[in-house]
């Protein structure tokens, strides 16, 4: 395993810590969605640099190209973050369908009240 | 929680049924028929009340019904099946009503056939009363795909709640307060969903009865669904039957004051 790759590496991930870095402070990402991406950078550039530990880790699960055993450990990183995403999402759209049930239903009474009032969209 | 309105006209002191019965019809750019949808509802169930859930028209289709006498309930924007007709069952629960029914507006479900369908739920003889198309009463045409993948989930269906049922597809049920509760708490988005509302209905011990209904030619439109989509959907509710199978349940029937 050459220097190189693990300075492309490290590099990569300095770069993506510095993404969620300035994502978080412009406050287009939240803390807690965010953790999870800086575990994962955190993760990566660690491996890239500690190449004993990304050695050790390859050797342990059978790889026989270390650089390939930071590839693995990074995708199930990404996998881990995209099935978070998904609980999200669900959770997401059930409260979006709930508010939506919700206002209609408001809506109606406020018709019933006030005949005239007809959300507007007549 | 639940609060009545006071403003709601009180159950009919005469005619066969005192229970406040509610009609839901979930409908999606229906202008062209829902009047004559409601009209020969409200004929030939006089007392029942009808609501209108508007899963997110872009034609007349809350005028009409609202011209035509019934509440309407716009959301805004379309849920799917499920979460229209959820949307009516939450208003049943909310205004009180203790029988609620379900009815398509393009015109399949023949409203002189309700007195069947309601029957056992007034009696109290089921929670929720099915109206099924393949109990002798009539020719069910439909292609020969759909036919089968209904009588699948009827087989699965059947064997998952220990009960032979044999349309499980069909939304021309009726139900009491106690399935209405449910429901409104917790029900299945997207198409198909009175399959996966069968099993878990079920699985919260209400029990359930079969009637057998004609069902009518489709008066209007074609149906909505694709091979593709009907597929997946089909997919998609077995996936959510087996996982039903495992899932706690988080809500209790009785209504504590």
């Amino acid at each position: 395993m050459t220097v190189r790759i693990s300075l492309v590496a490290a590099g990569a991930a300095l770069v993506l810590l510095a993404v969620i870095f300035e994502l978080i402070r412009s406050r287009r990402l939240q803390e807690r969605y965010a953790l999870l991406w800086l575990l994962t950078g955190t993760v990566i550039f660690v491996l890239a640099v500690w190449r004993g530990a990304l050695a050790a880790f390859a050797d342990a699960v059978g790889i026989h190209y270390p650089p390939s055993a930071l590839f693995i450990v990074a995708s199930a990183f990404i996998l881990v973050v995209l099935l978070h995403y998904s609980t999200v999402i669900s959770e997401l759209s059930e409260k979006n369908t709930t508010l939506a049930q919700r206002l209609a239903l408001l809506e109606k009474r406020l018709e019933d009240k006030m005949p005239e009032a007809d959300g507007g969209r007549e | 929680m639940a609060t009545r309105l006071e403003t709601l006209q009180a159950a009919p002191a005469s005619g066969r049924r005192r229970l406040r019965t509610l009609a839901i019809v979930p409908a999606l750019n229906e202008a062209e028929q829902i009047a004559e949808v409601i009209a020969e509802l409200r004929d030939a169930e006089p007392d029942a009340e009808v609501v209108v859930v508007d899963d997110g028209s872009t034609d007349t289709t809350a005028a009409e019904a609202r011209r035509a006498g019934a509440h309407v309930i716009r959301l805004p924007f379309n849920l799917g099946i499920g979460g229209a007709v959820q949307t009516g069952f939450k208003y049943a629960v909310e205004h009180g009503f203790e029988i609620a029914f379900q009815l398509d507006a393009d015109g399949q479900h023949d409203p002189h056939e309700l007195e069947a369908v309601i029957g056992p739920v007034a009696r109290g003889e089921a929670d929720i009363v099915i109206g099924s198309r393949f109990l002798g009463l009539g020719q069910y045409a439909a292609p020969r795909g759909r036919r089968l993948a209904m009588a699948v989930f009827a087989r699965v269906v059947s064997i998952i709640v220990r009960q032979p049922l044999s349309d499980t597809s069909s939304s021309f049920r009726a139900m009491n307060r106690r399935a209405l509760r449910l429901f409104a708490h917790e029900y299945p988005h997207g198409y198909l969903e009175t399959v996966e509302a069968t099993v878990m209905a079920s699985k919260y011990g209400l029990r359930l009865k079969e009637v057998p209904v004609h069902m009518r030619q489709r008066m209007f439109g074609s149906s909505s669904l694709t091979i593709p989509l009907a597929s997946f959907y089909a997919f998609k509710v077995i996936v959510a039957m087996f996982i039903s199978l495992f899932r706690r349940r988080d809500f209790h029937l009785e209504e504590n004051p």
